[in-house]
C-alpha cells in the first residue's frame, strides 16, 4: 500500500468535511478497498473511515419497509432482517465468508457496484431507495454500469430503504474459486408486479430482465418463463464461462428463484 | 505516525502506526504476538482471523487504526488461565485437526466465533462457516470433527474419510 492518512470521524458532517480534502476516499468495511490498496490500484491521500459514525449504523424495521444504515455490516443484516425480509437476509448471509461479513457494509458494496456483487441485485429487484448525504436515488437510476453509480464525489450512502415484497428469493451460482456470483438472480414480487435483477452476468453490471418481469407479473410460476430466453449479447465472457453460458444461467437461476419464492 | 491503543487478550497494547499499518502487522511486528499468521494477505485463507469486539475478522484486511479502542483477542489468549489448552484447542489435538499447524490459529478463532453464535452446529453449518479458512494439509475432515467434539457433540456419526 502507498501511504495515506487515516481519519475516523464520528458524525456524518465531519465525514463529509473530511472527504472534501484533496484525494480523500471513503472507507467502509474495507473488504474490497483494502485489497485494492494492497495491489496499489488506488492511492488516496486520506482515507475517511465510516465505521465510527453512529447515524450510518443499524437497521430499522418499519411498516412494509426496512431501512439499513449505510455502514451496517452484512452479518447484522443477515441476523436482523431474517424475519422481515428473509431473501435479503439470506443474500447478506452468503456474501464472502463470516469474517468478511463482520466488516463489509451494504453502503460499501453498493457504492463500489462490482458487477459480480450480490447487494446490487437486491437493491434493484426491490426497487430500493439509496439515501445519500444529499438526496434520495431510486435504484433504477442509481446503477450506471460496471463500478459506476450515480454517486458524486464526496457523496455518501447513509442508508438504503427496501420495500418489503410479498415473496422473494435470491439464487446465486457461485464462481467456485472467488465465490462471487457468476450469475445471481434476485426475484421480488410486489403488488405492482414482479422485479427480476441479475448480477454477475452482464458487462454493464446489474440489470433488470424485463421480459421475465412481464411474464412473471402475469403468472408467478416457473412455467411463465417457458419460451423466454435471456439474450447472450452484452454478457460477460471469460475463462469461467461464455456469454451464452451466463445467459443460460440467468434463466436457470430465475426459474429457481421463482420456485423458491413461490414455494 | 499515529498512536493506537487497544486491549489485546485483556492486556493494554499501544504503539505508533502508519495509516496503512494492518492490524495483523501491529499484532505480529509491534507487540510480538506472532501466533496470528499471514497466509495469503488477500483475505482468502483466514490464517489471520482474530476477534475484534467479539467478532471474527481477517486482521490482514483491517487497518490497525480501525481497532483503536477495541478489545482484540488472538490465539495467544485462548488457552485456559492455568496454561492448559481450551476445549477447542484440545479437541484439535485429540482429533488431529492440524498437521503443519499454519492455518490452526485462524481455524481455532473461527471455530470459537462459530460456537459462540451457534453452540451446537451441524456438520454442514461448520463446513459453511469455515468457508473463509483454508487448510492445505488436513482435508478439513478432522477440523470439522474437532469442532463437533468441542461443541460436546458425538463425532462417531461423522464418516471416517
Ligand atoms: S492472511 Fe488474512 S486471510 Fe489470508
Ligand atoms: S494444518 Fe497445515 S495448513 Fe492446515
Amino acid at each position: 500500500m502507498y501511504e495515506f492518512d487515516f481519519v475516523k470521524p464520528t458524525t456524518l458532517a465531519d465525514a463529509i468535511a473530511a472527504l472534501g480534502a484533496e484525494e480523500a476516499q471513503a472507507l467502509g468495511g474495507g473488504q474490497t478497498l483494502i485489497p485494492t490498496l494492497k495491489q496499489r490500484l488506488a492511492a488516496p491521500a486520506v482515507l475517511v473511515s465510516l465505521t465510527g459514525i453512529g447515524e450510518m449504523q443499524g437497521i430499522e424495521l418499519g411498516e412494509g419497509q426496512i431501512t439499513i444504515g449505510g455502514a451496517t455490516p452484512h452479518a447484522a443484516v443477515a441476523a436482523e432482517v431474517a424475519a422481515a425480509y428473509p431473501a435479503l437476509a439470506a443474500l447478506a448471509g452468503n456474501i464472502g465468508d463470516p469474517a468478511v461479513r463482520n466488516r463489509g457494509t451494504i453502503g460499501g458494496s453498493l457504492a463500489n457496484n462490482d458487477p459480480s456483487a450480490c447487494y446490487p441485485a437486491a437493491a434493484l429487484a426491490s426497487g430500493a431507495t439509496i439515501v445519500t448525504s444529499n438526496r434520495e436515488i431510486a435504484a433504477d437510476d442509481y446503477f450506471e454500469g460496471m463500478f459506476t453509480t450515480a454517486l458524486e464525489d464526496g457523496e455518501l450512502i447513509t442508508a438504503v430503504r427496501f420495500p418489503v415484497p410479498e415473496a422473494a428469493s435470491y439464487q446465486k451460482f457461485e464462481q467456485p474459486a472467488s465465490r462471487f456470483a457468476l450469475v445471481g438472480v434476485f426475484v421480488a414480487k410486489y403488488p405492482e408486479g414482479v422485479r427480476v435483477a441479475v448480477t454477475g452476468a452482464a458487462e454493464d453490471g446489474v440489470f433488470r430482465w424485463s421480459e421475465a418481469e412481464v411474464a412473471l407479473s402475469a403468472d408467478f410460476s416457473p412455467a411463465a418463463l417457458e419460451g423466454i430466453d435471456c439474450p447472450a449479447e452484452g454478457m460477460i465472457a471469460d475463462l469461467h464461462g461464455t456469454a451464452a453460458y451466463r445467459a443460460h444461467l440467468v434463466k436457470v437461476m430465475t426459474r429457481r428463484a421463482v420456485m423458491a419464492a413461490a414455494g | 505516525m499515529t498512536q493506537v491503543s487497544m486491549t489485546v487478550n485483556g492486556q493494554p497494547a499501544t504503539g505508533e502506526v502508519e495509516g496503512r499499518t494492518l492490524l495483523v502487522s501491529f499484532l505480529r511486528d509491534q507487540i510480538g504476538l506472532t501466533g496470528t499468521h499471514v497466509g495469503c494477505d488477500t483475505s482468502q485463507c483466514g490464517a489471520c482471523v482474530v476477534h475484534v469486539d467479539g467478532k471474527a475478522v481477517k486482521s490482514c484486511t483491517m487497518l490497525a487504526l480501525e481497532a483503536d479502542g477495541a478489545e482484540v483477542s488472538t490465539i495467544e489468549g485462548q488457552a485456559n488461565a492455568d496454561g492448559t489448552l481450551n476445549v477447542i484447542q484440545q479437541a484439535f489435538q485429540d482429533h488431529h485437526g492440524l498437521q503443519c499447524g499454519f492455518c490452526t490459529p485462524g481455524m481455532v478463532m473461527s471455530a470459537a466465533a462459530l460456537l459462540k453464535e451457534n453452540p451446537k452446529p451441524t456438520e454442514d453449518e461448520i463446513r459453511h462457516y469455515l468457508e473463509g479458512n483454508i487448510c492445505r494439509c488436513t482435508g478439513y475432515h478432522n477440523i470439522v470433527k474437532a469442532i463437533m467434539a468441542a461443541s460436546g457433540q458425538d463425532v462417531a456419526v461423522l464418516a471416517a474419510e
